[in-house]
């Protein structure tokens, strides 16, 4: 196996698996929204990586230029973070709001007032 | 930050270049790397140093929420508008080449709208989500 | 000039309403603006529909991009018919929204609750019509986000946790989504879904096809709720206010359901080869649980919101075992049945909604004695509540006859008898409430209780009865599903 030359995607792994497990085994939602952004980043990542192509410049008609990056990776990826800006932002609203009426952000402690209001 | 002066005076020099560059990248973005995103960003950042180091009341009087509210919907309004011109003079929905006389500065126009739609939407969305946080608890809602 | 650009007017309709509502500070006038967009949405979805059965597939090309390269929205009988189910609980719940939003939720928020109303119903269109791969994520993640603020907007405060859960379970499931369209990407160059289609048979058994099929699925099961994934949903219907509640249980799962289908059908064809695993052990074991476990977890809840919430897991279920035995005649009932259960459920929630007005709370044991002071509004809930056991006459009857007729026909016994099991789990959970709002007398002491008004009642009835018609008069919903079974396994209709 080419392992030096997947290095891009070795990092997508391992960012993927660090983002998602931080979502999992934290209490704290604000560490919660950091993994999930971490793991918005590997895709992001994965998308660039895909984009590249060795040799290849900016996608800009310039004279003696033959070879390309290819470009459309770069925008879906744009409109990935733009979306992932939106999830992070309205995420940690929520955590304000939760934050004002729980008056603690961790979650074993909201576990157990929810199931007092219950 | 009231006795920050170097921070204050830098801030203050910053600004117009801040603010210029954003632009830069707003309208050379159909020439280069650029475009509506990256430059909302630019321009928003340029507002929030100014909150961070001047208070958020100060920068409040620039951009008063309900100004900005208009201006998030403005920007994603142009962005439908130019898609609808579109529509209107013959062609397929978002379709540049109809709005003007030749393809390619229908081409040009359409993107230069759009991606000006995009970037007054985002600026005005950054500056919101910034505000809304730092304002939170300090006029006591 | 109209009728040809209808694909693209679907979308960009309530897109362009949405920032309206939020210039317009009056929430009544929002309110308005809604209710007129949301019905010019119903009347282009239905056009749009009757428009695909005629003429065959509507492609529509955004700015004038042709297909492979630019985004092509492209309608056939499936996605026509999501189309409808998603524009036409949208158009009822309106008129509803407007007493009960002022109500539920403070004055100050209801410009916003609206412009996130129309965001949400943008994306869920967005998702049905969009022949992009990419462009899916995009509308998946409008509507998701909108109903993760809608879901927040609930009184309780517990409405922010369970927004907050979806929003992280459901950011997991959407980027899953992604991964998955990446690998395609990586492999195909292309993100149109049909070119798609061309583009992966040849390549044969291929490891990055496969692992783009297993984050594809793992996406969508997260966001349709599939069992072992559907933790997010109980409290999310829960908290969520009455009309985001019924309007989100009548259309957000049945929109991933259909994103499931497109990825398994479409883009990937029936016969795809997945190693040992075949569709049929996949998806039919999961559906199975998500039935028993499901139902039997309804019985015991003491919340009829989360009880009808635990049954749409149940009934998510049915779809997903009429989808996993890609037989024709399962995919008809599968498909029959997203129509079916929108109906049903939106139109229980709706009911639980008007108690919701009057009463409220919806825990079982403030029901008692509503046969007699709400009349109508309880015999919509007994209506709607047939339907889900699925007595004949009724809409739920003609989904598990589907149901059991697919079974039979691969001699599968044991699934036949597992939907009649289902449905006498749910007389069970039906008939607690009945006998609860029946034939208990009101507690001595309660406050007098009022009908709803008939701004509610109205669109509840509506619903409820679509799901009774439709368990009459099948034309329409089995006629377009077994159209749209017979186009997914392939054929020409």
């Amino acid at each position: 196996m080419d392992v030096p030359g997947l290095f891009n995607y070795w990092i997508v792994i391992v960012l993927m698996m660090t983002g998602f497990y931080v979502v999992i085994s934290r209490g704290n939602l604000i560490k919660k929204i950091v993994g999930l952004n971490i793991f918005q980043t590997s895709v992001f990542i994965l998308y660039i990586s895909m984009g590249k192509i060795i040799g290849g410049t900016a996608p800009i008609v310039a004279p003696g230029v033959t070879v390309y990056s290819n470009p459309l990776p770069h925008v879906l990826i744009l409109t990935a973070i733009v979306v992932g800006v939106a999830t992070t932002a309205l995420g940690l609203a929520l955590i304000v709001r939760i934050k004002e009426a729980f008056g603690t952000v961790e979650e074993s402690e909201i576990l157990q007032q929810r199931d007092d209001d219950a | 930050m009231r006795r920050h002066l170097v921070l204050r005076v830098t801030t203050k020099l910053l600004m117009p270049f801040i603010l210029l560059f954003a632009l830069y990248v707003q309208f050379h973005g159909d020439f280069g790397p650029g475009g509506g995103f990256q430059a909302g960003v630019i321009f928003g950042a340029g507002f929030i140093l100014y909150a961070l180091v001047y208070g958020v009341e100060n920068a409040r009087q620039v951009a008063p929420d309900p100004v900005i509210r208009v201006i998030i919907a403005a920007g994603l309004l142009l962005y439908v508008g130019v898609g609808f011109a579109g529509l209107f003079l013959g062609g397929k929905f978002l379709d540049y080449n109809v709005l003007a006389s030749d393809p390619v500065s229908g081409q040009h126009l359409g993107i230069l709208l759009v991606e000006f739609g995009v970037g007054t939407t985002v600026a005005a969305t950054m500056i919101t989500i910034f505000f809304t946080f730092a304002g939170r608890g300090q006029d006591g809602s | 000039m109209i009728a040809a650009h209808l694909p693209a007017l679907q979308i960009v309709v309530p897109l362009l309403a949405a920032p309206l509502c939020l210039l317009l500070r009056r929430g009544a006038l929002a309110w308005g603006l809604a209710l007129v967009v949301s019905w010019a949405t119903l009347a282009m979805s239905a056009m749009l529909l009757s428009q695909v059965l005629q003429d065959g597939v509507i492609s529509y090309a955004l700015g004038d991009w042709a297909a492979p390269w630019g985004i092509e929205y492209r309608v056939d009988s499936v996605n026509a018919f999501v189309l409808l189910i998603v524009a036409a609980v949208g158009a009822v719940i309106l008129p509803y929204a407007r007493r009960s939003v002022a109500h539920e939720i403070p004055a100050e928020q209801h410009s916003a609750f609206y412009t996130a109303f129309l965001l949400c119903l943008t994306g869920l269109l967005g998702v049905a019509i969009t022949g992009d791969a990419f462009n899916l994520f995009v509308f998946l993640e409008i509507s998701s986000l909108s109903s993760y603020v809608l879901i927040a907007l609930g009184r309780d405060r517990r409405a922010l946790t369970a927004a907050f859960q979806y929003l992280v379970m459901g950011t997991i499931g959407a980027t899953f989504i992604v991964i998955g369209i990446g690998l395609l990407y990586m492999v195909t160059g292309t993100l149109n879904m049909a070119d798609l289609a061309l583009r992966l048979p040849p390549l044969g058994p291929n490891r990055t096809v496969l692992v783009a099929f297993a984050f594809l699925t793992v996406g969508a099961s997260l966001k349709l709720a599939l069992f072992p994934l559907h933790i997010w949903l109980p409290n999310a219907y829960t908290y969520a206010p009455s009309a985001v509640t019924g309007f989100l249980a009548a259309t957000a799962t049945k929109v991933a359901v259909y994103i499931l289908l497109r990825f398994f059908f479409t883009v990937f064809g029936f016969s795809f080869y997945i190693g040992a695993l075949t569709l049929q052990n996949l998806l039919i074991p999961l559906a199975v649980l998500a039935v028993l476990v499901c139902s039997t977890v309804a019985i015991f809840q003491d919340n009829i919101k989360r009880m009808l919430a635990y049954s749409s897991l149940a009934q998510i279920g049915y779809m997903i075992l009429g989808i996993g035995m890609a037989t024709p005649t399962g995919l008809t009932a599968g498909i029959v049945h997203l129509f079916n259960h929108a109906m049903m459920k939106g139109g229980l929630f709706l009911a639980l909604g008007c108690v919701a007005l009057r009463v409220g709370s919806v825990r079982l044991e403030s029901m008692q004695g509503l046969g007699r002071t709400m009349p109508w509004t309880m015999f919509a809930f007994v209506l709607g509540g047939l339907s889900l056991i699925g007595v004949p006459l009724t809409a739920g009857f003609i989904s598990k006859w589907y149901l059991v007729q697919a079974a039979l026909e691969q001699d599968s016994w044991m699934l036949a008898i597992l939907v009649l099991v289902g449905s006498l789990l749910s007389i069970i959970y039906v008939w607690r409430v009945v006998e609860v709002a029946y034939l208990r007398p009101a507690p001595p002491g309660a406050a007098a209780v009022r009908e709803a008004p008939l701004s509610m009642l109205i669109p509840t009835w509506v619903l409820i009865g679509a799901s009774i018609y439709f368990g009459i008069d099948t034309s329409l919903t089995v006629g377009v599903a077994r159209q749209a079974a017979i186009m997914l396994m392939g054929g020409t209709p």
